[in-house]
């Protein structure tokens, strides 16, 4: 059953012929950890988190990132914020005035106005708010740093922002410990949101949460991405999600991309092994489609020893020789549609109807 | 089977009773008190240090006489301690006997329970200065009428004739500050260079964790020793006070130096340090807003546990004659009257300062232990 | 897998567990009943505060204090040495005592959420397992170890000589897995509870782990409850489901019918709200309004019914509604489709 669904999303019709305007590129990216051992700690080797990786966001879409544990997604996506280190490559940002930034040269002193452009949400809602402070300190706090050192005015601001995920803005003197997962995520979301920004990483934003609260969420994520012309990166890797909410879908696998494409068509017909095994584990809510026939043999793979040539062949139903020994390279195979795999003409991979 | 579900309106509808608010606008303190307030021991232990204090403000005030003068004549008087409601009077001590010894030609004195002599409150006695503002002679009680006898020896006499009580009084100031004093000269070395070593980490961690290696690895006693005998012996009792408390700081600072390193290396990596680093905020607005606010309950905790330990090693170093020397009072000094076993048999009550330790100390681990369960986010 | 032997074997009969805190009492689990065949997976699924984990720390009378089961059995049949059948009820044994200790790992085994935390990091997995073989069997070390091999290689762990002699921490999250599941397995319990098995690990070896599951399920014909939230999950391992919402049973029924036709509208709304490959992507996606309220202001009557679409003033938060049959084997406790509360439905059943 294939799905011949070309509705248009937020008007760009085609991302890539029409990448007019692509709010972040990121180009062969790379982030090493260093391994170290002895008592001088030499450094005896490296965990490739992120080898050499390329996407690119347009502006107003969502694109997600997924992947399984150790494939580098969240790496990948606290570089971009700078909050890591790369250790080389390019982050080409297009900032509000047009011009575009390398994010990966910029010092301290360059970086700190174009922060409130980029903002994160995070995975879990107990962590990533400061229990000691109220909930006006914690969403205001982004724009005391910016600067809004009138107390009134941040007050209204965010009363604004806490009416805008749903909020009693009356709520401003209250404590984290007094809100569920789900409403502790809405003030992550507003406190995001604080400063205007431009560009919002998604770090796994409904995992955390109950089945019924991961919708209400997403409905929200959707609804703010409209009115605020938002564009997201959507980490995560429960891909019914990714599915839903995601415009394009880039998949990770130990530190590399495997593939990306629009979500139609990745879900459709996907032209790497390894999003074709993702897509064929995911139990489906439906007692009469089985799914887990095929399994997946062997563990993901480690990055800090990855295996040669094509780091999944270990693992791979269609591994051929080539596989073992090089590398595939990472080549648009379809208008918008790129892969990294020797076999991906000759493939013919079952996807999701 | 689907029906049209209506999508959730945005607005959160929560209904919370009265109790609830109160909770949710509740600081932290705020919780940490309300459940402090549950341990009964604690509070009354409280309740008890604060009483302590009162003593160190205005230790004249409960004393009867003055703690340095000596009299020959009344050497090694028993505690008379005090009556209610006898022979007439609403507060009497019993009248003292004394008794040349023919052959030491030293006086002995007796408790004669019969004749009572009249105490009141609120007595005049000997004239004494109110932090340092202004002088009084009022005192929490002395003899009704001066002239009955000669003085009023709640715990008896030392072998100077010194009234134990009004030393005692003395002795819990110097005691109890030197202890506080101490701490917090830890608590800022601590948190300071154990905030410096985990939040910076690099070259910076690795010296400070070596110094503290090197300074636990020290033999304690022998370090005093050395240091209070380098203090030139002509200082004035005060700044050999003070400096005791430099000394105790400066080698009590380690435990929660390493402790604070500690919370400081696991707070760095939780998300709202980072959500605000990446708002902006600087490095000292992330310190001071968001990791020393996390874990100061956590400190005072400690802290308060630490004061009597300090508290033990002033005695122990006083008792032993290398911290304060008299004539400076403190439990230590008091306590140093009692090495001799037969002053001890004699005068069992020169042990009474001993008593005096052992409830502060009490106090305090009780007070702390509450303090620590208190601030414990996992405990409930 | 047959689940129409007529004797179930195991019993929960109306279990309430409460717990005393100093704010109030909160009813964690609040009168549920269910039946498990052998040969059966039974699917417990619910959100945080459902009582799911509580019910597994009953069976297993693991319920940590200031929480006590209250009122209410759980009848375990299982077989003597000469062949006929006893039933105990686990909610009278003294919970330390030795024949619950028996029954634990012996009769009922259960495979934990997080595999790193159940394995002691100090001794081997396979010193572990072997350990819990001579609790439960009458064998020596040699034995046990024997025992413990096979295991390993019925759950397909590689090279299991080499791995019996391993730390957790050096097994990779599948291999620990199953390494949990092989411990669990190793003397052969009647049922197999299994608390939110795959919530920890990716995809691609979740798939692994149920299918391993599933296989060992049909060739030993035990029992397996399991746990989850995640509906995808329970559709495909469970032959019958339980949905449970703040304390209480909601619905019970074959799987294809609680996901075909589902009755409550709780299980409705919940279904719904899930995004699939069904659902429009990027469209608003139906959910139930509201959230899950806490446990100390469970609402009186039916505790779904501040967020219920069919809610009838008057009848929903008066009275509980009663778990009563509608169709063939499937449950419903519904106002909607009974108009019995549970008081009544419990005077029916002590008639």
């Amino acid at each position: 059953m294939t799905t011949t669904n070309s509705q248009p999303v937020l008007g760009i019709k085609h991302p890539v012929l029409e990448a007019k305007h692509p709010l972040l590129e990121v180009r062969d990216l790379r982030k090493y950890f260093p391994i170290r051992k002895g008592f001088l700690r030499k450094t005896v080797g490296h965990v490739r988190a992120v080898d050499d990786i390329n996407f690119f966001i347009n502006e107003g879409e969502t694109l997600g990132l997924v992947g399984e544990s150790g494939c580098g997604k969240t790496t990948a996506s606290r570089c971009i914020l700078r909050a890591l280190e790369p250790t080389s490559g390019q982050m080409l940002f297009r900032t509000e005035d047009g011009n575009v930034v390398d994010l990966a040269l910029l010092n301290r002193e360059q970086l700190k106005p174009l922060r409130s452009q980029m903002q994160m949400i995070f995975q879990d809602p107990y962590g990533s708010l400061n229990p000691r402070m109220t909930l006006f300190d914690i969403v205001g706090e982004p724009l005391l740093i910016e600067g809004m050192r009138n107390r009134r005015q941040r007050e209204e601001r965010v009363a604004e922002l806490l009416r805008l995920v749903g909020l009693r803005p009356e709520f401003m003197q209250r404590f984290p410990h007094a809100f569920s997962g789900g409403q502790r995520q809405r003030i992550g979301i507003a406190r995001a949101l604080a400063v205007n920004p431009r560009l919002v990483v998604a770090d796994e934003p409904v995992s955390a949460l109950d089945v019924s609260v991961q919708a209400q969420t997403l409905n929200l994520l959707l609804d703010l991405q409209k009115r605020l012309h938002l564009t997201y990166l959507f980490v995560s890797h429960n891909l019914s999600v990714v599915k839903h909410i995601c415009d394009r879908v880039t998949v990770m696998y130990v530190g590399k991309i495997v593939e990306t494409a629009t979500s139609q068509a990745l879900f459709a017909r996907p032209r790497h092994p390894y999003t074709a095994a993702l897509l064929a584990a995911l139990p489906v809510a439906d007692p009469r489609v089985k799914t887990g026939n095929v399994e997946l043999p062997g563990e993901v793979a480690s990055p800090a020893h990855p295996p040669s040539g094509c780091y999944f062949h270990p693992r791979c139903t269609y591994c051929i020789d080539r596989c073992t020994t090089e590398a595939p390279a990472y080549r648009e195979i379809t208008p918008g549609h790129f892969t990294a795999c020797h076999r991906a003409d000759e493939l013919d991979l079952a996807g999701m109807a | 089977m689907a029906e049209a579900l209506p999508t959730a309106s945005t607005a959160e509808l929560t209904q919370t009773s009265k109790a609830e608010d109160r909770v949710s606008v509740a600081p932290n303190w705020k919780l940490v008190w309300w459940r402090f307030r549950k341990n009964k021991l604690a509070v009354i232990s409280g309740i008890l240090l604060i009483f302590f204090y009162i003593i160190v403000l205005v230790p004249g005030f409960f004393a009867t006489q003055d703690p340095e003068k000596t009299t020959a004549r009344l050497l090694f008087i028993p505690p008379q301690g005090i009556g209610f409601f006898l022979d007439g009077h609403f507060m009497s001590v019993p009248a003292l006997e004394g008794q040349r010894d023919p052959v030491t030609l030293r006086m002995k004195w007796t408790i004669d329970p019969e004749d009572r002599i009249g105490v009141r409150l609120f007595a005049k006695g000997f004239e004494y200065e109110v932090l340092g503002l202004f002088k009084t002679d009022v005192h929490l009680f002395g003899l009704s009428d001066p002239g009955q006898a000669d003085g009023f020896y709640l715990l008896g006499t030392d072998r100077l004739g010194r009234d134990v009580w009004s030393r005692l009084m003395y002795g819990t100031r110097t005691s109890m500050t030197v202890g506080l004093i101490a701490v917090i000269l830890s608590v800022v070395l601590g948190v300071l260079l154990g905030g410096v070593s985990g939040y910076f980490g690099g070259v910076a961690d690795m010296i400070i964790q070596r110094v503290i290696e090197i300074l636990q690895s020290l033999p304690t006693i022998p370090i005093w020793l050395a240091m209070t005998a380098a203090l030139p012996r002509q200082w004035p009792p005060t700044k050999v006070f003070f400096a005791i408390t430099i000394i105790l700081a400066f080698i009590g600072w380690t435990t929660l130096g390493r402790e604070v390193r500690g919370r400081f290396l696991s707070l760095r990596e939780e998300d709202f340090v980072l959500a605000a680093e990446l708002s902006g905020a600087s490095r000292f607005r992330i310190i001071t807003r968001h990791m020393v606010p996390a874990f100061m309950s956590h400190i005072i905790a400690t802290s308060t546990l630490a004061i009597p330990v300090m508290i033990i090693n002033e005695t122990s170093l006083s008792f032993l004659g290398l911290g304060i020397r008299p004539p400076a009072i403190s439990w230590g000094v008091l306590l140093q009257e009692a090495q001799n076993i037969q002053t001890v048999a004699q005068a069992s009550w020169l042990l009474m300062p001993g008593l005096a330790v052992i409830i502060a100390v009490l106090a305090f681990n009780l007070v702390g232990d509450g303090l620590r369960d208190a601030a414990d986010p996992y405990s409930h | 897998m047959n689940h129409q032997q007529p004797e179930p074997l195991l019993t929960i009969r109306d279990l309430k567990v409460h717990f005393f805190m100093d704010e109030g009492v909160v009813r964690a689990v609040d009168g549920i009943s269910l039946d498990v065949y052998p040969g059966q997976v039974f699917g417990i699924v619910g959100e945080s505060g459902c009582g799911k984990s509580v019910t597994m720390k009953a069976l297993l009378r693991i319920v940590e204090t200031p929480g006590r089961i209250v009122s209410g059995e759980m009848l375990l049949r299982r077989p003597r040495p000469d062949g006929t059948v006893e039933v105990v009820d686990l909610a009278k044994l003294d919970a330390r005592g030795a024949e619950m200790r028996e029954v634990r790992g012996g009769q009922i085994a259960l495979i934990p959420q997080e595999p790193m935390a159940a394995f002691s990091p100090v001794h081997t997995v396979g010193s572990q397992i072997i350990e819990a073989i001579m609790l439960h069997r009458d064998v020596n070390e040699r034995e046990a170890r024997k025992m413990a091999l096979q295991q390993f290689r019925d759950v397909g762990i590689p090279a299991p000589e080499q791995r019996l002699d391993e730390y957790s921490w050096q097994l990779s999250g599948g291999l620990r897995q199953r390494a949990m599941i092989a411990m669990a397995l190793s003397c052969n319990p009647l049922v197999l509870i299994a608390d939110e098995p795959t919530t920890a690990v990716d995809v691609t070896t979740q798939a692994q782990v149920l299918r391993l599951l599933r296989r060992l399920q049909e060739e030993r014909n035990s029992a397996i409850i399991f746990i989850t939230h995640d509906l995808g999950v329970i559709a495909q391992m469970a032959d019958y489901v339980t949905v449970m919402y703040l304390g209480l049973v909601m619905e019970q029924g074959p799987v294809d019918k609680i996901f075909h036709e589902p009755k409550h509208p709780y299980t409705r709304a919940l279904l719904e709200s899930i995004p699939s490959i069904h659902t429009a992507p990027r469209q608003d996606l139906p959910t139930i309004s509201g959230s899950i309220p806490h446990p100390f202001n469970r609402p009186a009557g039916c505790p779904f019914y501040p967020r219920c679409t069919k809610y009838m003033p008057g009848v929903c938060d008066q009275q509980t509604p009663a778990l009563l049959p509608v169709g063939e084997k499937q449950l419903v406790s519904c106002f909607l489709y009974h108009g019995q509360s549970q008081e009544v439905a419990n005077m029916e059943v002590t008639a």
